[in-house]
């Protein structure tokens, strides 16, 4: 009974979800503002029917109800309670629920948080949300339905992939979908700007906070996943450019342009159709991105089981949501008002140079995902296009970039001399150069040149914006820091930008100094990786709940002086046969020391992995500062005042 | 006109992603196809006193069905092999990969032997040679010894009907 | 079907793979190391098909990196080795494409996007410097804030 429950949910779901996107649309289209009511209730009732079809999912979970062929090929008696919770998005189906269910999440959250908008504009966008909604339900119950029933149920369930019962996969999918559809909301709000015509100043701050916020958990998923792939994976690679993971940086490069063009847009009211253009690219890319992972067509480690229906539907999806927006863009972009004018040096004109050398950047990670596809469509034979090409042509793009964004940060609005930002500048110019010099000097000979090059741009980030939080407090009187002068805005992107210089330097020093090295030990022997020496103490066996795992213990000494002990595992998962390494890593901020287990060579000796590398917590670190950097920008006035004031309109008018 | 640019170049990527679905990324074409066999010098499955090379092949058109005791996708497409062989339309060489000679005769004697003949090959040499990564491979010889043809993954009623046999009756054709 | 098939045979495949030997290769060398552990890091696996030969567990990964570890000692350079592996399974074991005609654009494609986007910098900026410059009569200023007050009003 409880399933059919969820699935009735779902059915119900839809229906609403056509509701919330036909009526009100069509309220707008006609002007009856009694069918533009109805976007409102209609959203959060589809939400909480998706919410319902997914708590029946997890409590199918729960109780281990085999007779639903989804938790029969995705979970197991033995499988710890926690992970019966994260296995509900733990394949296809039940993951597209979630995609559903944070997409009303989303849609619901618009509909709290519409205060200062007209009525048609917050009709539109939960009319827009709702057509995506409408899509991805009809996906659900055509072709990914999870509550389909057994006929004959197995005594026990198949058991999640152990790749995926792991604390940080609990996490991971949430965050990342929450990031990902957020961009929803953007794309939403350029929809209803086209067809309402209103691409305005007012508009580019109603979208801002919401990009910021899906950008904020984009950054949190992403750094999430590239940990979880660190530790789990057992290979001690952070990021590797797999297909998967560009479809989740993709959205992220595009929608880190979108919140900077929004920023010129707000201000001063230019570039309104580029930054249309890139909140329609930003979701695109969402949506290609859900494409790419569910329809088989290219391979990656973390792809789900694909099937080409599904991938056939999801590219319908696609071609519809975003060939109809395009398609409205081209109509109805050129009617857009031009914005004030400005000068070659300028503060809009970094920006702007900023929002497209990050388009640049997204597209070069486009054609490398892609381009094995084209080849072989072509019947031009097959080839791979790995990190030797992404690392060089992502620093290619990036460092002109990070020399902008010191620039930029210190340009005026509307018009500026590059005489005077030399000027504000020298100091900051000439402390980075002189520190990447210092760094080369230090570091040894081999590779010493990239990686000082690195650090420079990284100091010359972290300059520029002490230059920019001094240049707006000295001028108010030394002694007494008047931080009110700061707007949390312009905190957020110091805080964000001083996060994306520690994720540099993590980057640079993590490639600069890595060891890495694969070992014969068996237990009593010792190796050296630089400084330290590790010692094989001994292995044990031992049985989990639904795994059996052998542990090695490792002590790690410096100059004598215990450093950490660690015990990584090779776990054999019963239900499935699938090996599994579980990592033992000792961190720390400057560095982290790894070991992993391969496989027994006889003799009692082991393959292992031992590793060391420089820095690498910093890479994660400033994704979270990055992140909390959005999170700042959010609680910005300005975003709030519009609220305010309309209130304050609407009570007069009362 | 500059506003239509955007979907343009999006229509161009979903052509290319609709094609792109109809396509097996795993699957990798072999640079080895109209080259000739790397020559080998094997012992027989059934006699480790003697051995096998490329000229024992040569001649006519012949099948060269890389299998595994091992592999489990081999035992799918064997009784298609078993009855092709009986066929006597032409002749099968089994390359028996990676594996140990009791576990292969002991399949064979299980499930039939379609092969006129099967090399031992139990380092993997010649599999290395013919770059193979994914048993079963299975590869099509003309007479010179040219490889012409290669499937990875087991072979289907479809493959054997609708890609080995017409290759087959063109090679034979040509010879003669 | 057919691919849903191919797949369980390569799922079987991974299966045997888990049975994988994982002998760990060094060199006396220091130089050779280095070239060793460059190739495996750069060579692409193709069981797994998305790690590298360094990184898979997968039991062809293992013969590969012997085969490298071989060619290595008996002193063969980066390219001869390149070369072996290409000639048995194409370009698609390198993880840094060659450049040959079919793959130009892929090389080209970053700094052609990188001249595009200047190029629309440029444009866009000298329409907006002219903008700057150019100097409205009074009725068009009258015209201009009637139509952005009009679109002030028409937002609030």
């Amino acid at each position: 009974m409880i399933p059919e429950l969820g699935h009735f949910a779902l059915v119900l779901a839809f229906a609403l979800a056509v509701v919330q996107s036909a009526v009100p649309l069509v309220g707008v289209a006609r002007g009856y503002g009694s069918w533009m009511s109805v976007a409102i209730p209609a959203a959060r009732a589809q939400f909480c029917c998706v919410a319902l079809a997914f708590a029946t999912l997890a409590y199918c979970f729960y109780v281990s109800d085999f007779s639903v062929a989804y938790v029969a090929q995705n979970s197991n008696t033995q499988l710890p309670t926690p992970y019966r919770l994260s296995a509900v998005w733990g394949a296809h189906e039940g993951s597209l629920l979630l995609w559903v269910l944070i997409l009303g999440v989303w849609t619901t959250a618009v509909s709290f948080f519409n205060k200062g908008l007209p009525s048609d504009i917050t009709a539109t966008v939960i009319g827009v949300m709702g057509l995506v909604s409408m899509a991805f339900l009809l996906f659900l119950l055509l072709t990914s339905n999870p509550f389909i029933r057994l006929a004959s149920p197995p005594a026990d369930g198949a058991d999640l992939n152990p790749l995926l019962q792991d604390p940080g996969l609990v996490v991971h999918p949430p965050i990342l979908y929450t990031g990902y559809v957020g961009f929803s909301v953007a794309f939403a709000f350029a929809m209803a700007a086209l067809i309402r015509g209103r691409l305005t100043t007012q508009w580019a701050r109603w979208v801002r906070p919401w990009t910021v916020m899906a950008w904020t958990f984009l950054t949190l998923g992403i750094a999430l996943g590239s940990w979880w792939a660190y530790y789990e994976l057992g290979w001690g690679g952070w990021w590797f450019w797999d297909p998967v993971e560009n479809a989740s940086f993709m959205p992220w490069l595009l929608g880190t342009a979108l919140i900077h063009s929004l920023a010129v847009t707000e201000k001063r009211g230019t570039f309104k159709n580029w930054t249309v253009l890139l909140a329609i690219g930003a979701f695109a890319l969402s949506l290609l991105g859900t494409f790419l992972v569910r329809s088989g067509v290219l391979t990656s480690v973390h792809a789900f089981a694909t099937d080409p229906a599904r991938g056939i539907f999801v590219l319908a999806i696609l071609g519809i949501a975003i060939g109809g927006s395009l398609s409205l863009f081209a109509w109805r972009g050129p009617q857009a008002l031009a914005g004030a004018g400005y000068g070659a040096v300028s503060r809009e004109t970094f920006l702007l140079a900023n929002s497209l050398l990050l388009a640049v950047a997204t597209s070069t990670v486009l054609l490398g995902t892609l381009y094995p596809l084209v080849l072989d469509a072509l019947n031009l034979g097959k080839i791979s296009v790995g990190p030797p090409y992404f690392n060089l042509m992502f620093s290619i793009v990036m460092a002109p970039l990070v020399l902008l964004l010191g620039i930029g940060q210190f340009s005026r609005w509307k018009g500026d001399t590059l005489a005077r930002i030399g000027l504000e500048l020298k100091y900051a110019l000439s402390g980075c150069v002189t520190l990447g010099f210092v760094c080369v000097a230090m570091l040894k000979p081999e590779g010493r040149l990239a990686a000082g090059t690195g650090l420079a741009f990284a100091f010359w980030i972290l300059a520029s914006v002490a230059a920019g939080l001094w240049q707006r407090i000295a001028p108010h009187g030394r002694g007494a820091v008047r931080l009110n002068l700061l707007s949390p805005a312009f905190l957020g992107q110091c805080i964000a930008h001083t996060g994306f210089a520690l994720s540099i330097i993590g980057i640079v020093l993590t490639s600069y100094e890595t060891v890495d090295l694969h070992t014969r030990m068996a237990p009593g022997e010792t190796k050296n990786v630089g400084p330290y020496a590790f010692e094989f103490v001994k292995l044990r066996e031992y049985k989990g709940p639904n795994y059996d795992a052998t542990e090695g213990t490792f002590r790690i000494t410096k100059d004598g002086a215990l450093v950490a002990e660690l015990t990584p595992e090779k776990r054999n998962y019963t239900v499935r046969a699938m090996p599994m390494t579980e990592a033992g890593i000792a961190p720390g901020l400057t560095r982290d020391l790894y070991i992993s287990m391969g496989e027994p060579l006889g003799g009692g000796a082991w393959s292992v992995r031992l590793h060391y590398k420089a820095f690498v917590r910093f890479i994660w670190l400033g994704a979270l500062v990055m992140a909390l950097g959005g999170i700042v920008a959010i609680g910005d006035r300005r975003f709030r005042l519009a609220t305010r004031t309309s209130d304050e309109r609407h009570t007069a008018k009362a | 006109m500059r506003f239509a640019i955007p979907l343009a170049i999006f229509i161009g990527l979903v052509i290319l992603l609709a094609r792109g679905l109809h396509l097996d990324p795993r699957l990798v074409p072999s640079p080895l196809i109209g080259k000739p066999a790397p020559e080998f010098s094997l012992t027989k499955l059934s006699d480790p006193a003697a051995s096998m090379t490329k000229a024992d092949l040569a001649g006519r058109p012949v099948m060269l069905n890389v299998w595994s005791s091992w592999c489990g996708a081999c035992r799918e497409e064997h009784p298609l092999l078993v009855a092709t062989a009986r066929t006597g339309e032409f002749e099968i060489f089994g390359l028996n990969y990676k594996d140990t000679r009791e576990d292969a005769k002991q399949i064979l004697a299980r499930a039939g032997n379609p092969y006129k003949e099967s090399l031992f090959d139990p380092e993997g040499r010649l599999g290395l040679d013919l770059g193979v990564y994914g048993v079963p491979e299975t590869f099509i010889l003309d007479g010179q010894g040219v490889i012409r043809f290669k499937q990875v993954g087991p072979i289907t009623p479809e493959v054997l009907n609708g890609r080995i046999l017409p290759l087959m009756r063109e090679l034979r054709g040509s010879k003669t | 079907m057919r691919i849903a098939r191919l797949a369980a045979a390569l799922l079987v495949l991974l299966a045997a793979a888990a049975r994988a030997e994982d002998t760990p290769y060094t060199f006396d060398d220091p130089a050779r190391q280095q070239t060793y552990e460059q190739l495996i890091n750069e060579l692409r696996c193709l069981v797994c098909q998305n790690q590298t030969l360094a990184d898979s567990h997968a039991d062809l990964a293992q013969d590969l990196r012997r085969e490298v570890y071989g060619m290595v000692t008996a002193g063969k350079s980066r390219e001869e080795v390149i070369d072996y592996l290409v000639k048995r399974y194409g370009d698609f074991v390198l993880y840094r494409p060659p450049m040959k005609d079919t793959t130009w654009l892929l090389w080209a494609g970053p700094v052609l996007l990188l001249v595009l986007a200047g190029g629309a910098w440029f444009a866009m900026s000298r329409s907006k410097q002219r903008a700057l410059a150019s100097t409205l009569t009074p009725e068009e200023q009258a015209r201009l804030a009637a139509l952005t007050g009009a679109d002030e009003v028409k937002r609030t």
